[in-house]
Parts: structure tokens; C-alpha cells; sequence
């Protein structure tokens, strides 16, 4: 039998459609538009001014703080203006605006197609190399990668897990370049391992993706340390913490990280960003994007560079449907719905999901009957009827004891609710309360 | 271009409904329907449609005029209320107290509270048991199968089979002089006896359930927690004394005992949240309705059974929490 976690979980439609498209490279844009803030964590704090020139890789802000990251130029060309514009998160934020003249790589990037196998640098080096590198997990959440790296003291990592479960319907970045850049992602694996410090990885892969599965698994035969493992299609597996209790059987405590049973979590992409970051010292400038719904007209993957329009990657699929009601950033399970068009590509980008204007709605909301769906679901063990009750009442004290915090948002309760309940919304809500309470007691 | 809709996630809903669970419960009633229909005729569907119509009917006057809202009753709730009802009744009630049951069924058990959803107990359980409490003669004058189809009032009447038993044990006979007065387990099982126009045949309601266990309306947990928790306590009984306690599965096809477990019992409003509360709301409804049928003074206990536990669900449901993520900590 399969592996899967055992709590909760829903089957929405997975609607693949561009699983089979090969990885595209997506023209340089005209103007990028780079913000500074792409990670989970402090801004990076600016390095270059208004009029400099730039080239492609080169960092133009550093992450200072514990958690950040660095951002590199993913184009070459003159910077127009220092300003604030529209991101993914609907939210005006700064940013790096450069006009883009050719394409002048930094001399130290190893432009070469040629695989390198062989590892040279030690575990501290590779950690500063991942961080000089700006790579952050690649999965949405956009942790910075080197500081998932660093294990507490007191702590030991047992076991490196490779995120290949790619739960959100629709998309198929991470399947793709599973497909076409196996082997430089089992050379990431083994890079994080000696990071870590551990002898064993996992990679988990969802069963709907048989061709990924058996690939990776012939190529890591050569591989030490490295399984691949089929696991039941079931979401939210790319949950960090489902996706632990689906391989390894162990639940990551509440509040705590997933290093507190001895494991860490990289996204498959990730793993090959870390690869192009140490053997080929690429900073992270460019991903794999998915550009897909069911009006598309050619959905597909295309490599992007940081900074590019989502228009521009929208124009490369055959252009805006005509009857488009919905851009999303993301998946349709945990994805953002864009307000427009015109927002750049970042590091957390993983898919643009253009829905059908007669998709795009909500349900009618009607009375909770109590059926006990969203218990059912709920990956957390959580009661998200009692959560929303409690939300409305304005009970925060309660919603906090009910575990409110434990919500991963991974919307399952609101896609099966059939009154059509906005229950992740009232949990969000309570979340910020709550957390918001927490901030003013302790102070 | 047309504006975008921008809106938290999930983007994406599956297509159930209350709609589509409230029709798919009417859909599973009807074989017990149909069963009805053939062994009592006229008169159960003269009740059936009665008892639809005013369910129907009051729920849309108290929508539109009294709670001044935009009135539901498309959702099927109270259809499946009205044939509840009409399960739970005999073939031969009066018409005018059928509409009363509805009444009380939706005005009081249902709408009072706020409709669909708010509602503590099971609104056609409340509108019997305030019929059998109110016209405990025509509640329980029960017409034969089959003999009354062409007939409306003035039914050969005869006692139900828990009937017979109550008052045997009562007048001091042995449940072996019993089984000769009892239709046999077949008829039970096929529906062959005198009832409640719903309740007779237990393979008409087992099918229904299949098929609400098939489209996910109901999960097995209440009806087997309760018909195993009637099936262990009477066989119990049976064991210390067969001249006293009738067999366990004269318990399960007797009286109101299928349709309780499979319709009323699993009523996804009144009944618990988890499974283990469910398993615990089945195991209580199982216990007690033993309790009435072979201590209490009525010959039935499912209906009351159901509505007490209904009232502990709110207790069950505080004290079944569902296991959350990460309570077990390893080494601690």
C-alpha cells in the first residue's frame, strides 16, 4: 500500500494540463521589476542606486537580518528607478526597476550545460554559499533555505526530505523539472545532505506523477543514501508536516519545527536551485513557472527570469482568455489571486492560474448543517465550524486554546464545506488575532 | 477586459451542496416509500403526501412572513422532514392530526430555533413523539398490511410485534409461547407487519442507507454503533434469561429500530461532529432504547432514545474532540 499521512486530507480535480510540456525558456522582459522583499523574513536591504548598470547575477540587495535572503539582478541593464510597485501579495512593495540592454552574465557563473557531479566544498561552506546565493525554498513558502540548513544546537537531523509531492491541482513545475533535471536535483539532494550532516534522504513524490517516480528512482540508484518513495495522491501532502508523517510516521509537535523529530524539508526545486547555487554558482535569478487553466491556450512551463511580468509569461501561453475572471499565483488550494496582470514573477512563484469567469465565483454560503466535513478533512485534527463560531463571536481566547495556530491555510475545510462556508477566511481572521493577543501579553 | 475577482483561497470547491445532500436523502427513501405504498396503499400515501406538503408549506409561511427571509424550502430539508414524519405515524392517523405533527415538526423543532442547521433534536421526531403524547389512541392503532391498501379509515388494526411482546411478558408468558403469536423474521425483514408506515421493512431501509453510505450523505458510524449496541445488550439479556428477553434480532427488525438508526439517529444536524462522538451518540441511543423497550412502559424506545441523545450531543461534542496533529510527542 501507497503511504499517505492518515488525518484529514481532500481529492480536489488535479488537472495537469501542461504535464507533459517541456520546460520553455521565457524571453527577457523589456523591464524587470525586482522587489526586495521575496522571502519569508526582513526585507533585503538595498545595494545599488538609481543610473548604475547591472549585470545578470549580480547582487543588488543583501539580506541582513537573521532570516532573508539576498536578490540578484536577473537581467542586465541600466536601473531606471528605485520604487514601489504591485506585487503577487496585492501589496505595494520596493523594488529594483531595470531596463534591460542585452544579456551580460556575472564571469563567475559556470554557464555550462556540462553536469557536475563532484562536490568540493564542505558543509559551512556550502551553507554560505546557498545564502551568498539567495536561494530560498522554492515550494511558495519561500523560507530562506540556509537558515533551515543551520540546526539548532541540541537538535540533530536525521533525515533530509526532498518535497516532490507537488499537491496543488494544476500545477507541474516541480513534475518537469523532476522529468528534465533529475540528476542535477539528486546532486542538490546530496549537497543538503552534507550540509545537514546526514546519510539519508527521501524524496516523496505523489502517485500521480508514476513517470517522475520511476526516473528518480533509476537515477538515484546511483546515488547513496537517496529513495524515492510513490506516495497516495492525497492533499495537502506537500504539507511540510503531512508530508514528514507520510514517510518517516512521525508528527511534528504543535508550535514546533519539523528539526524537533529529526527531520528538515527541502522543496524538489529547491534542490536544484542548490545545485546551480554551489556547483554552478548561480545565484537564484530565474525558476520554473507554470502557466495554466482550463482557457489557455497553450498551458505550459517556462523558465523566468526574477522580475518578469506575469503578463509577459500570460502572452507566451497564447495570451489572456477573453473570458478570464481569475489570476492566481499559486495553486487554486493555498494560491493568491492576483489584482492584476501586471505584477512581476518572484522566487515563490510556482505556477500563474488563470480560471474562467464562471470559475472564479464562490459558492452560495448557506446555514452549517453540522455535517462535520470540515473536522473530517481538517489535516490538522482541527474543528474549523467551531473555529469560525468562535471567530464570529469574537472569542479569541477560546479560538487560541482550540488551537487555531496549528492551521497550515491549506483550505481544505472551505472546499468541502457544502454550505459553502468561508471558513478558511474566519481563521485567518482569528489567526492574526490571536497571534496579534500573544504579541501585546508578552510585551 | 473584465475586472478580475480577487479572493482568499481555496479558489476551488467541490460540488457538493446542502442541496444535493438533502435531495440524495429523499432519493434513499424512496424504496422505504414504495414499501409503504404496497403494504398499506391508500392511506400511506394520502399521510406521505400530507405530511410533504404542510412541511413544506409552514416552512415557507414561517420563512416569508414570520422570520421575513427569502424562503429555502428547495433545499429538501423539509420534504425529508415531511416523510420522516409520515414514517413514524401510522397509516391510518387522521389527516388534520398529521398536520398538526407537521407543525409542531417544523414551526417548533426546526424553525423556532432558526432553521435548518440550528435546530437541537430531530424536528420529526419531536412532531411524533408530540402525536403519540397527544393522540396516544390513533398514534397507536396500528392497520395490517396488505388487508387495509383500498381502505382509508375504519383499518383492521392489530398490535405491532413489540406490541405483542410487552404485553405478553406483561401477562406472565414465556417468550417461547410468543413466537408462535409473531410473524416470522422474513416478513420482519421484508416488512410484511404492522407499524409505522416507514419502520416495517428493514432491507428497504438497509438499501436506502447504502445508498447514503455509497454517496457520503452519512458515515457507518451511528448506525452500526447502534444497531451493535441493541444487538450486544439484548443478546445479553437473552443470554441470562431466553424465557424472558426475546432474541437480539427480533430487537433489530422490530419497531422503529432500522429507520432510527439509518434516518433519525444520523440526522447530520442533531447528531455529533466526530466519529468517536458518533460511535459514543450510538452506543447511548442503543443502550436506551433497550432500556424503554424491555423496562420502560412504552413497548418502543427509538424515538425517545434519539431525542435524549440528541440532547447530549453538545456534551458529546466537547468531550470527543477529534485527535489533533501533533499531540503525541515522542519520549514524552
Amino acid at each position: 500500500m501507497l503511504k499517505t499521512f492518515k488525518l484529514g486530507g481532500v481529492h480536489p480535480a488535479e488537472n495537469k494540463l501542461s504535464k507533459d510540456k517541456s520546460i520553455g525558456v521565457l524571453a527577457i522582459p523589456k523591464v524587470a521589476s525586482i522587489p526586495f522583499s521575496q522571502h519569508l523574513g526582513a526585507p533585503a536591504k538595498v545595494l545599488v542606486n538609481k543610473g548604475d548598470k547591472v549585470r545578470v547575477g549580480q547582487i543588488i540587495a543583501k539580506g541582513e537580518a537573521f532570516i532573508s535572503a539576498n536578490i540578484h539582478s536577473s537581467v542586465s541593464g541600466k536601473i531606471a528607478r528605485i520604487d514601489e510597485v504591485i506585487d503577487t501579495s496585492g501589496y505595494k512593495r520596493p523594488a529594483v526597476i531595470i531596463e534591460v540592454e542585452g544579456d551580460e552574465w556575472e564571469e563567475s557563473i559556470d554557464r555550462s550545460k556540462e553536469l557536475k557531479k563532484e562536490i568540493r566544498l564542505g558543509q559551512k561552506e556550502i551553507i554560505q554559499k546557498i545564502n551568498e546565493m539567495g536561494v530560498v525554498g522554492l515550494g511558495g513558502a519561500t523560507f530562506p533555505s540556509h537558515v533551515k540548513l543551520m540546526v539548532p544546537e541540541g537538535k540533530k537531523a536525521e533525515v533530509l526530505i526532498v518535497n516532490g509531492v507537488e499537491c496543488e491541482p494544476y500545477l507541474t513545475s516541480d513534475h518537469r523539472l523532476m522529468m528534465e533535471k533529475g540528476e542535477e536535483m539528486l546532486v542538490g539532494t546530496q549537497i543538503l545532505m552534507i550540509a545537514l550532516g546526514v546519510n539519508k534522504a527521501m524524496i516523496g513524490i505523489e502517485n500521480n506523477k508514476p513517470d517522475a517516480i520511476s526516473h528518480l528512482a533509476e537515477l538515484a540508484k546511483n546515488f547513496s543514501g537517496i529513495s524515492v518513495h510513490g506516495l497516495k495522491v492525497k492533499y495537502p501532502q506537500g504539507a511540510e508536516k503531512q508530508l514528514i508523517k507520510a514517510l518517516v510516521n512521525r508528527e511534528v509537535p504543535s508550535g514546533k519545527l519539523p528539526i524537533e523529530v529529526g527531520t528538515v524539508v527541502h522543496n524538489a526545486g529547491t534542490t536544484y536551485a542548490v545545485y546551480e547555487a554551489v556547483q554552478k554558482n548561480k545565484p537564484l535569478f530565474e525558476r520554473v513557472v507554470t502557466i495554466t487553466g482550463k482557457s489557455v491556450k497553450n498551458p505550459g512551463n517556462f523558465l523566468v527570469r526574477i522580475g518578469t511580468p506575469v503578463l509577459d509569461l500570460i502572452e507566451a501561453a497564447g495570451g489572456l482568455p477573453e473570458d478570464t475572471g481569475k489570476i492566481i499565483g499559486g495553486g487554486p488550494m493555498m494560491g493568491k489571486a492576483l489584482i492584476s496582470a501586471d505584477v512581476p514573477v518572484v522566487k515563490g512563484t510556482s505556477g500563474i492560474l488563470i480560471l474562467r469567469e464562471n470559475e472564479s465565483g464562490r459558492k452560495e454560503v448557506a446555514h452549517c448543517i453540522r455535517c462535520g466535513k470540515c473536522i473530517t478533512v481538517c489535516p490538522m485534527g482541527l474543528e474549523p465550524f467551531l473555529l469560525e463560531k468562535l471567530v464570529i463571536n469574537g472569542n479569541f481566547e477560546q479560538t487560541q486554546k482550540e488551537r487555531v495556530l496549528d492551521c497550515i491555510e491549506c483550505g481544505s475545510c472551505h472546499f468541502t464545506c457544502p454550505s459553502g462556508r468561508p471558513l478558511l477566511d474566519y481563521i485567518r481572521y482569528g489567526k492574526s488575532r490571536v497571534s496579534q493577543m500573544m504579541r501585546s501579553k508578552a510585551s | 477586459m473584465n475586472l478580475l475577482t480577487v479572493s482568499g483561497s481555496p479558489h476551488v470547491y467541490t460540488d457538493s451542496s446542502v442541496r444535493r445532500i438533502m435531495w440524495g436523502v429523499v432519493i434513499s427513501l424512496i424504496p422505504a416509500m414504495l414499501v409503504s405504498f404496497w403494504y398499506f396503499g391508500l392511506g400511506a400515501i394520502v399521510i406521505t403526501l400530507t405530511a410533504v406538503v404542510f412541511c413544506v408549506l409552514f416552512e415557507f409561511l414561517i420563512q416569508k412572513y414570520i422570520l421575513k427571509e427569502q424562503p429555502t424550502i428547495m433545499d429538501g430539508s423539509a420534504v425529508i422532514t415531511g416523510v420522516l414524519l409520515a414514517f413514524n405515524v401510522p397509516s391510518s392517523l387522521p389527516v388534520w392530526q398529521m398536520i398538526i405533527g407537521c407543525l409542531v415538526a417544523i414551526g417548533i423543532a426546526k424553525m423556532s430555533y432558526g432553521g435548518l442547521g440550528k435546530n437541537p433534536f430531530n424536528p420529526a421526531l419531536v412532531g411524533r413523539v408530540f402525536l403519540l403524547i397527544s393522540f396516544p389512541v390513533d398514534m397507536t392503532s396500528w392497520p395490517l398490511p396488505i388487508s387495509n391498501r383500498l381502505v382509508l379509515t375504519d383499518a383492521v388494526t392489530g398490535p405491532t410485534t413489540l406490541g405483542i411482546v410487552k404485553e405478553g411478558i406483561a401477562n406472565g408468558e414465556t417468550v417461547s409461547q410468543l413466537y408462535s403469536k409473531l410473524p416470522d423474521y422474513t416478513q420482519m425483514f421484508m416488512g410484511n407487519i404492522g407499524g409505522s408506515l416507514g419502520e416495517v421493512s428493514a432491507i428497504a431501509l438497509i438499501i436506502g442507507g447504502m445508498y447514503m453510505l455509497y454517496k457520503k450523505i452519512i458515515t457507518w458510524h451511528i448506525p452500526v454503533s447502534y444497531l451493535l449496541s441493541v444487538f450486544i445488550f439484548t443478546g445479553a439479556l437473552y443470554l441470562i434469561n431466553p424465557e424472558i428477553y426475546i432474541d437480539p434480532l427480533f430487537h433489530l427488525l422490530a419497531g422503529g429500530l432500522m429507520l432510527g438508526a439509518i434516518y433519525m439517529a444520523t440526522d447530520m444536524v442533531t447528531s455529533p461532529m466526530t466519529y468517536m462522538g458518533m460511535l459514543v451518540f450510538g452506543l447511548g441511543c442503543g443502550v436506551l432504547t433497550v432500556l424503554i423497550r424491555v423496562f420502560g412502559a412504552y413497548p418502543e424506545g427509538v424515538s425517545f432514545a434519539i431525542l435524549i441523545m440528541n440532547a447530549c450531543v453538545p456534551l458529546i461534542n466537547r468531550g470527543f474532540k477529534p485527535k489533533r496533529f501533533g499531540e503525541v510527542i515522542k519520549n514524552g
